[in-house]
């Protein structure tokens, strides 16, 4: 487990650097994400090392989410007066961008044959 | 014989207490998800979320010191999103052959999250700093703040409303792609991570790898795509 924790820290804090050192719109964990992949592209054995931890870790992730979430309920008030019109702004907007993209991506998937297996 | 408030105030200073209280919480949150049948309007981060507030609201705890014990909870969000890799590289070859598809419904999802965010808002009257802190509202956390700062939006707000579109799409994932007819669980998941990022990541998780990994490489591939979408739509409202 420690060396499966090695290499995912190893892969976030490089992908951390990377996106400071070149600032990089994109976060040093989403960074980690690819490093990850090449590196598991690179070394297959690394696969069954890290699998007990990222599937134990992956199985909780809304865990991870409820400090953040206790943080925002603090500040609902920073919404103000236009707390209905934000809240029915978030509501229909994700709802849209959601079927859009599982709409355009099942019709693009069908369109050009391509079925998953 | 020591006095309870004596030991309250020695516990309730230490982080133990309130990481405890987290995992307590989370707990609770998902057992009733269980006992619910695995329903998603019983989120068990939203019943985690208002347990956890509603006890610090009882005992006057300030969130300064309830996060001393649950940062430890929130450091693994970095570890935990690189994990997202592993069931990514495991799908890599279903991935390969949707390029296609992902490249469509990528600019689809995120072109529909910032227009419609920044569109509805301002047809309800929202305008300035607010309207900026709404166009990256889809994104990952730290991108959606990033973003904001760059185009005069509100850290605080970003951050608020990044976490509450998140718990949305959590809801509102399976019974609104089941309403589409929607089966094949790529489409389903990779959508989910481009409208609600890491929250409904894991609730694709919850439904099988294959959408949790789709989830998470439509989450990151949304947070590159609005770094550059959003300060060009929201110049066509401000």
């Amino acid at each position: 487990m420690i060396h499966a924790l090695l290499v995912i820290l190893t892969a976030q804090l490089t992908g951390e650097a990377l996106s400071r050192a070149l600032s990089l719109p994109v976060p040093g964990p989403v960074l980690g994400i690819v490093l990850l992949v090449l590196a598991l592209r690179l070394v297959p054995r690394l696969a069954d090392l890290i699998r007990p931890l990222a599937t134990g870790i992956l199985g909780h992730l809304s865990l991870l989410f409820v400090p953040a979430g206790v943080g925002v309920v603090g500040h609902l008030s920073a919404l103000g007066s236009q707390g209905p019109a934000i809240f029915l702004a978030l509501i229909v907007s994700t709802a849209l961008a959601m079927a859009a993209g599982a709409l355009v991506f099942a019709g693009v998937a069908r369109l050009t044959g391509n079925v998953d297996d | 014989m020591t006095d309870v408030t004596e030991i309250w105030v020695y516990l309730s200073r230490a982080p133990l207490l309130w990481l405890t209280a987290t995992l307590g919480a989370y707990a609770v949150g998902d057992a009733l998800f269980r006992a619910a049948g695995r329903a998603p309007i019983v989120n068990p981060v939203m019943i985690a979320v208002t347990l956890l507030s509603a006890l610090l609201w009882l005992t006057g705890t300030s969130y300064q010191s309830y996060f001393e014990g649950a940062q430890f909870v929130h450091f693994l969000l970095g570890p935990a999103t690189v994990c997202l890799a592993f069931p990514l590289y495991e799908n890599l070859p279903r991935v390969r052959k949707a390029w296609l598809p992902i490249l469509a419904a990528l600019l689809a999802g995120s072109l529909t999250a910032v227009l419609s965010a920044v569109g509805i808002g301002y047809a309800l009257g929202v305008r300035g700093e607010v309207l900026a802190s709404l166009s990256a509202k889809s994104t990952t956390a730290p991108v959606a703040i990033g973003i904001a700062e760059k185009i005069g939006g509100s850290p605080t707000l970003t951050a608020v409303l990044v976490i509450m579109t998140g718990i949305i799409g959590a809801v509102i994932a399976t019974p609104l792609l089941n309403a589409l007819g929607l089966k094949d669980g790529r489409a389903r998941g990779f959508a989910v991570g481009v409208a609600a990022h890491g929250i409904g990541t894991a609730r694709a998780l919850q439904v099988n790898p294959t959408a949790g990994a789709f989830a998470g490489l439509g989450m990151g591939l949304n947070a590159v795509l609005t770094a550059f979408i959003a300060p060009l739509i929201l110049k066509f409202f401000m």
